[in-house]
């Protein structure tokens, strides 16, 4: 869907106002070529200018070759969502260059290789062109070198034409390349000199640059599967087992990296154990292995995994496994856009497995709620006895986005009703009896030394002994507890995140990554006087405060990330009475939600009201 | 090994009765080859004084998976998925490692379903033993052929199986089992043995039980000449309808010895026990020992194949000496310090 972005105005380019700081980037290279590096120093170099950006990798399934984009939108407003347009190209893929021309708004540049015997033309786009081949032959770049430094080539143009710092340059190099010197300095080499020769020979028609702010201090960048990880390892995390999936394997990679650092003793003794499983159907065995055996333990995955534990997912749900899965959403159905974003998974998750299966899920909406749910979902897991998920989705966990500072968490790790040999021998012990009347039922761990303390775990069905039954009384009253368990959970799970308007009559539930453009589409409504209230959901089953939220405002647009509104059928099932209020504003092309988007889409909605 | 130790009724070293080692009663048929193997693990269990919650028992689905139920009714069991076992047993000894698991498989719950996992249970070697209660049919889906089942077996309902047998061992060695060791569920005294050896293994013990089949691996009674079928001339037309029968039980052989075993329905299988000098650490020797055995249709029983050099799971992940199994790590262990946060943010621009 062709979606306009109303700040872009198409004036001549030789009258154009100034545009600092705010502006997006595309760099269009080929997979493969490590432009990763020289697009991140980029992304970095303006973040320690102190400018708010957010870089988003729009790339293939493919290890060499095919085009690849790299987005970096920098936001005096501290906006971070994609934009539909960007006025910047980096064009450094002959094979993409004139579809990519084509693509920028009126007004826009084109930094470009000028080695190309076909270079296309566009009136209203300011071209610059580089003479690649003569820098490499300069710093006599040879093999794989000439596509590294062919990168750094247009660092050091654009650095000039947009008047990046050069020292912010080198100190993201730096970061990049941990600190090892000579890397920073053969790099800087090359994007000096294409510096120094833009400045020479460019002439800067154009209104874009960027100028130092102080509005990323006490921020850091990090993707979400980093902090993911770092949430997992300071949330207790003990076992972690998985299967190589895009985009999770990132949160894995993270957490092997972190774990080494932070959870070894004075002697090196590990107090985990990560797993590489031989697929997802073991990774999540294992997790439940661990999980009955009384450790804190996830697994991360994408959703093609995700449907192949589906069957051990009821089992956690059904046997009372603490357990946690980890689903960096992707493109589905079946391998799908396996390098693109999607929300796709909620209803799946929400009932993963045969049978009435019902799922605690979570849903983070940025590094900081990443961390904080690496102890939350094992916390909720033993609290509850049950599987939770937690769904990110590729944008949030394999781009980097500016955060605040993590909490340290404040509560201590919350275990459970894990009843020692001495519990057992003061109050007896019945696997699956409702004592405390909330459905959490007492659990023993195996070697436990109390004589009455083993029961038999099974996914069929059971007393309250954990005793084989297939009476008609004992199933239904168990599925009954579980049904109050999960009536439980709703006190547990993460509250929603509520921003009212005094006087709104539109209110928008979404939910995760979606964020960023829906406070974007806000601040853009609130400019042509239309007044919205907002609460971001965090977490399966809803609370209360849900339909509170939708009984004060006339119009209630649920907005995500998939074809068919999978969180606005799941708010009509749950609260049915409401169903009318709301309208369902779900979208899914692979690509990060735009503010552009949700303003045109709710304003169309609004009209036929 | 005392004396006292042998008798049902009397108490072993650490004070308890037999009895405290038994399960739920069996709800296998009767005469089911698994319930002789579950005896054997309930009497080594006791022989060797151990304490009923240092053991887990697992299993996946299938009617060999029903066993630990039927056993060491004071230890944590976990009947898990069909052919999910190893993955339930890998985890569980991830977070506990001190635990001594026995596993309870069956040749559709490995040799099918769960041989992905068999295989790579077997390959990270993780300390356990991996009993596979073999009888080369399914016997609670009633009557098809398993992937273990003999080429050219004919059954009553399943036809002619056309398809060369899984044979468990070799699938073992070849994954890099470090203990593959073969039985029949009618010889106890060997179960038993290999048993003990299973559980004193540091690696993954894997025992491939031949347990025959009461009700359903029932060849065409037409075509066998074998006087118990003749007296039973109910042939299973009815599903529901399980003869009775007396478990198979054999007397003694001599390692290097043949012995054939007349199975309910009157086939036979060969038994060769390995002779005493056979060797069991030729990892190549083992494959072409099991190999020609299953040219000439026999079944060779004892230890085949073994290696206590390899490293188990745990010991690979830095566990082995950690007296703390990791589901019982207190909260400094498994939280680092609010220092170790900043540091860690301040390492990120």
């Amino acid at each position: 869907m062709g979606v306009t972005e109303p700040t872009i105005k198409p004036t001549p380019v030789a009258e154009s106002d100034e545009r600092v700081n705010d502006f997006s980037i595309v760099v269009a290279t080929a997979n493969g070529t490590g432009s990763q590096t020289a697009n991140l120093t980029l992304l970095r170099a303006f973040f320690k200018m102190g400018i708010p950006v957010n870089g988003k990798n729009i790339f293939p399934s493919n290890i060499q070759g095919l085009p690849t984009w790299y987005h970096i939108r920098v936001s005096r407003d501290g906006y971070v969502a994609r934009r539909e347009t960007s006025e910047v190209l980096v064009a450094f893929n002959e094979v993409t260059v004139h579809q990519d021309l084509q693509e920028l708004p009126s007004g826009s540049i084109c930094l470009y290789n000028d080695d190309w015997r076909n270079i296309p033309e566009r009136e209203d786009v300011v071209m610059y062109g580089v003479p690649v081949n003569q820098f490499l032959r300069e710093v006599g770049a040879r093999g794989k070198f000439r596509d590294r430094f062919t990168n750094m080539i247009y660092v050091g143009a654009l650095s000039w034409l947009l008047e990046v710092e050069l020292d912010a340059i080198e100190e993201a190099l730096s970061y990049h390349f941990g600190g090892r010197q000579k890397l920073v300095d053969s790099n800087m080499e090359v994007i000096r000199l294409a510096y120094d020769w833009a400045a020479e020979n460019l002439e800067k028609r154009d209104p874009f640059r960027v100028e130092p702010m102080n509005a990323t201090e006490g921020k850091f960048l990090i993707t979400g599967n980093e902090a993911a990880a770092l949430g997992a390892i300071f949330g207790g995390f003990n076992v972690a087992a998985w299967y190589p999936i895009t985009p999770s394997t990132s949160m894995i990679d993270a957490l092997t990296a972190h774990a080494q650092e932070l959870r070894v003793d004075e002697d090196g003794k590990p107090s985990y154990a990560i797993i590489q499983a031989e697929d997802e159907l073991a990774a999540i065995g294992m997790v439940l292995g661990a999980g009955w055996a009384g450790a804190r333990a996830l697994t991360a995955t994408s959703g093609p995994g995700v449907s192949l534990m589906a069957e051990f997912a009821g089992m956690a749900y059904f046997a009372e496994i603490p357990s946690v899965i980890w689903d960096i959403q992707r493109v589905g159905p079946s391998t799908g856009l396996p390098t693109r974003t999607g929300q796709g998974d909620v209803t799946f998750a929400y009932n993963l497995g045969h049978g009435d299966t019902k799922n605690v899920v979570l849903f983070p909406a940025d590094p900081k709620e990443c961390f904080e749910f690496g102890t939350t979902s094992l916390d909720l897991a033993e609290q509850l006895q049950t599987l939770v998920l937690v769904l990110s989705d590729l944008d949030l966990g394999m781009n980097n986005w500016m955060t605040n500072s993590f909490d340290y968490p404040e509560e201590p790790l919350q275990r459970g009703k894990v009843l020692s040999a001495e519990d057992v021998e003061e109050k007896g012990f019945s696997r699956y009896k409702d004592i405390d009347g909330d459905g959490v039922t007492y659990r023993t761990l195996p070697g436990n030394e109390h004589p009455m303390a083993a029961y038999f775990t099974r996914g069929t069905g059971h007393n309250e002994h954990a005793v084989y039954s297939e009476r008609a009384d004992d199933w239904t009253q168990n599925m009954e507890r579980l049904m109050r368990k999960f009536e439980t959970a709703r006190t547990l799970v993460p509250r929603p995140v509520t921003d009212e308007v005094e006087g709104a009559e539109i209110g928008i539930i979404a939910y995760g990554t979606t964020r960023a453009a829906i406070e974007e589409a806000r601040d853009r409504l609130a400019a042509q006087g239309i007044k919205t209230s907002f609460m971001r959901l965090r977490a399966l089953p809803i609370v209360d405060e849900v339909q509170e939220f939708v009984e004060r405002h006339e119009r209630v647009y649920v907005v995500e990330l998939n074809r068919d509104g999978q969180m606005y059928d799941i708010l009509r099932l749950e609260m049915p009475e409401m169903a009318l209020k709301m309208t369902s504003l779900a979208h899914l092309d692979g690509m990060p939600l735009t503010a552009a988007w949700v303003v045109e889409n709710l304003l169309e909605k609004e009209q036929s009201v | 090994m005392s004396s006292r130790t042998r008798g049902r009724d009397r108490t072993n070293e650490i004070g308890l009765d037999y009895s405290d080692y038994k399960g739920q009663p069996t709800t296998l048929c009767q005469g089911c080859g698994h319930n002789s193997i579950s005896n054997q693990i309930i009497q080594v269990a006791f022989e060797l004084n151990i304490r009923p919650h240092e053991i887990i028992k697992l299993s996946g689905i299938g009617c060999s998976s029903k066993s630990p139920a039927y056993f060491l009714g004071m230890s944590h069991g976990f009947n898990a998925l069909h052919g999910r076992m190893p993955s339930i047993a890998t985890g569980a000894l991830m977070a506990n490692h001190h635990l001594k698991a026995v596993g309870v498989s069956g040749d559709g719950d490995t040799g099918s379903i769960g041989m992905g996992q068999f295989k790579h249970v077997v390959r990270r070697n993780v300390r356990m033993v991996y009993i596979v209660e073999n009888n080369g049919v399914y016997g609670l889906t009633k009557g098809q052929f398993s992937a273990t089942a003999d080429e050219g077996l004919e059954l009553k309902y399943a036809g002619v199986n056309e398809f060369r047998p899984i044979d468990v061992c070799q699938e073992a060695i070849v994954a890099g089992a470090t203990f593959v060791a073969r039985s029949f569920s009618g010889d106890p005294n060997q179960v038993r043995e290999l048993l003990k050896a299973a559980l004193s293994h540091g690696g993954t013990s894997v025992l491939d039980i031949i347990s025959p089949c009461v009700a359903f691996n029932n060849a065409d009674f037409s075509t066998k000449s074998y006087t118990y079928g003749k007296q039973h001339e109910e042939p299973l037309h009815n599903l529901d309808y399980i003869p009775v029968r007396e478990e198979i039980y054999i007397d003694e052989y001599a390692p290097g010895e043949v012995k054939p075993v007349q199975l309910h329905d009157g086939s036979h299988i060969l038994l060769r026990k390995l002779e005493a000098e056979y060797d069991p650490t030729d990892r190549i020797k083992a494959l072409s020992r099991l190999e020609s055995a299953l040219e000439k249709k026999e079944l060779v029983t004892g230890l085949i194949y073994f290696d206590d050099a390899r490293s188990s799971l745990a010991e690979l992940e830095g566990l082995a000496d950690e007296d703390l199994p990791l589901a019982q790590m207190p909260e400094e262990r498994l939280r680092p310090t609010p220092e170790q946060l900043n540091q860690v943010m301040n390492k990120f621009l």
